[in-house]
């Protein structure tokens, strides 16, 4: 670190000095400039971001103002009479990524586990390989092989034997299609697993050894080492992890669309059809008729973004606190 | 004693389980994308021929057809994207990796880690309002502004480390022979980062290339050959996209044709970005 830090203040000082160094006036100059350019490509990268915003809240203001904070929690959504309501897709996506964050979590951390813990370096590479390209599948990709093997799979053999013996659950009642709530989380699970077990993995790995040393020195197996000191030690990391998968799940938008079934509907039942804010973004905005259906459509976006932004804050802050109190302890 | 070891055993049976069991759900894991990828090709493999690749869409019933003004369309709109994103990105990397030590560097930061997970539809949804709904018609341009903001993140990110792993003493030396400072990182600094600015290029243009949301209401979709960005464009992810939910058979078989073209492309470059890596890693 003082290293690192003499050689900026060298640098620094050598930049300073670059003014008496016979510059010419036209390389004087051409630094400004260069200087300026960096400056204002940076500036213009926040502009963007702040533009993204701005033009989110002023392209839905119509329905902000007209609706209110009822657009949250009001579950009607009917085009022709011009009244609109976000319940049924907030539900439907805090209900899909649920689904695909527990499942997603369970076995991308026991992956991570396996893959920096246990796995030889010859399984190892070419399995986190495997694991970081799936990451890379387009989710229309994804789409296609969800509505046309996952969802049959499901509709035809997993959703009818979950419902013979869990039935009596509100969850696994009702008629199954196939398409729905249950498709959509696992589907988005796959989707997330590859950011879970590979943050999660590069976590685990930047414990230091002292702790395993310690664990194992006192008589505890590897797999006690894994769980009671290595995972807990990495634990807030691993939950920023997990947030930031939450939060890909949340936007992902075509997958889901091609697999919930689109159905602007609340049932207990996760075999039910559902519909995602993002689906009905990519459903309905170019078909919509009137300046209200069209800015409910973008208040809808607003609360994506802003949900994105507060949930990938978050996972961020808590990946850091992790990562600087680690660097402390070593 | 006997209550201690048979207390190692159940130790040693709920490791041995447990290893067991994270080992399957890596093998789970892993193998979906061989099964993802195996689907596709076994699927895809028989709707892929010449006429595929270089017909254009035919209506619906007439058989046959193919997604030629999708896949130039798609190139077409990655090179735009490329072309914006690629100077503010190097740039405002330049910019955190030399002068970024303070509060407003690391708040750049911080915005480009959170502008990478907010979804591509908002991203969508923010060039529809500045160059669709003013000009009132759908363009190649505006999905190309899309995603030139979706590759932003990943080009600033690496090209920021790609100029923090110049060592120092390059940068001086060049200082030190009289260079400016512009000089110095045009000549010197810049060519020695140039390949892990290319590896993170080439996964920003994986990352976008796959993508449909934003595109359904700014490229919006063609049917006939569009080579001009001011007008609506195909593009091979809308295509699939559109295939797949129709109710028909061969615009299915079309779809996976087109689904195995894409993750094709895609897969080759993430690994032609990795191998690039490694190549490096071990020459340094």
């Amino acid at each position: 670190m003082s290293i690192e830090l003499d050689s900026h203040r060298t640098l620094t000082a050598a930049r300073g000095r670059a003014a008496q160094r016979g510059l010419t006036t036209r390389q004087a100059v051409a630094d400004r400039a260069f200087r300026v350019a960096l400056l204002g490509a940076t500036l213009l990268f926040v502009a963007l971001v702040a533009g993204l915003f701005i033009e989110l809240v002023h392209g839905s203001w119509e329905s902000i103002v007209t609706f209110g904070a009822g657009f949250l929690w009001s579950s009607e959504w009917n085009p022709v009479t011009n009244h609109f309501g976000a319940l049924p897709f907030i539900y439907g996506t805090l209900v899909s990524s649920a689904i695909a964050i527990v499942i997603a979590g369970v076995v991308g951390i026991s992956a991570a586990v396996f893959l920096a813990e246990f796995a030889h370096p010859v399984v190892a590479r070419p399995v986190s390989f495997f694991i970081e390209l799936l990451a890379a599948v387009p989710s229309v990709v994804f789409g296609l092989w969800g509505l046309f093997v996952l969802a049959p799979i499901l509709g035809h053999t997993v959703e009818p034997f979950i419902q013979r013996y869990l039935g009596f659950l509100p969850f696994f009642s009702g008629p199954i299609y196939g398409v729905g709530l249950f498709t959509a989380g696992l589907l988005l699970a796959l989707m997330i697993v590859p950011t879970v077990s590979a943050i999660a993995r590069d976590l685990i790995q930047a414990v230091p050894n002292e702790l395993r040393e310690a664990s194992i020195a006192l008589g505890a197996t590897r797999w006690e080492t894994a769980t009671r000191i290595v995972l807990p030690s990495a634990r807030s990391g691993i939950v920023g992890a997990c947030v930031l998968a939450l939060g890909r799940a949340l936007g992902e938008t075509i997958a889901a669309t091609m697999v919930i079934g689109n159905r602007p509907a609340i049932s207990a039942s996760l075999f039910a059809p559902g519909y995602t804010l993002s689906s009905v973004i990519a459903n309905e905005f170019t078909e919509a008729t009137s300046s209200i259906y069209l800015s409910a459509l973008l208040e809808l976006g607003l609360i994506l973004f802003v949900v994105s932004v507060v949930v990938n804050g978050c996972a961020r802050i808590l990946m850091w606190s992790m990562l600087r109190s680690q660097g402390r302890r070593s | 004693m006997i209550a201690g070891a048979r207390l190692a055993a159940s130790r040693r049976v709920s490791g041995l389980v447990g290893v067991i069991l994270t080992g399957f759900c890596s093998a789970l894991a892993a193998g979906l994308l061989i099964l993802i990828l195996g689907y596709v090709v076994v699927q895809g493999w028989g709707a892929i021929n010449p006429a595929f690749l270089t017909q254009l869409p035919h209506p619906v019933g007439v058989s046959g057809g193919g997604v030629a003004n999708g896949i130039v369309g798609t190139l077409i709109i990655v090179a735009l994207a490329m072309l914006m994103a690629v100077p503010v990105g190097v740039l405002t990397g330049l910019y955190l990796a030399i002068y970024g030590r303070g509060l407003t560097a690391e708040c750049v930061r911080f915005l480009a880690e959170v502008l990478s997970g907010v979804p591509s539809i908002a991203i969508g949804l923010f060039a529809y309002t500045i160059l669709v709904q003013p000009f009132r018609h759908f363009s190649g341009l505006s999905a190309a502004f899309a995603f030139a903001i979706l590759m932003l993140p990943l080009m600033i990110r690496t090209s920021e480390e790609a100029i923090r792993g110049v060592p120092t003493a390059i940068r001086e030396g060049a200082l030190a022979l009289g260079l400016p400072d512009y000089g110095g990182v045009i000549h010197v600094v810049l060519p020695a980062a140039r390949p892990l600015i290319v590896t993170g290029l080439l996964l920003a243009i994986a990352r976008v290339t796959g993508e449909t949301a934003p595109l359904l209401f700014t490229a919006f979709g063609s049917e006939f050959w569009e080579l001009n960005p001011g007008n609506p464009m195909a593009t091979l992810a809308m295509q699939i996209f559109k295939y797949a939910i129709s109710p028909y058979d061969d615009w299915h078989r079309q779809a996976w044709g087109g689904a195995l073209l894409l993750i094709l492309a895609v897969l080759v470059l993430n690994v032609g970005a990795r191998w690039a890596l490694r190549g490096r890693a071990k020459r340094s």
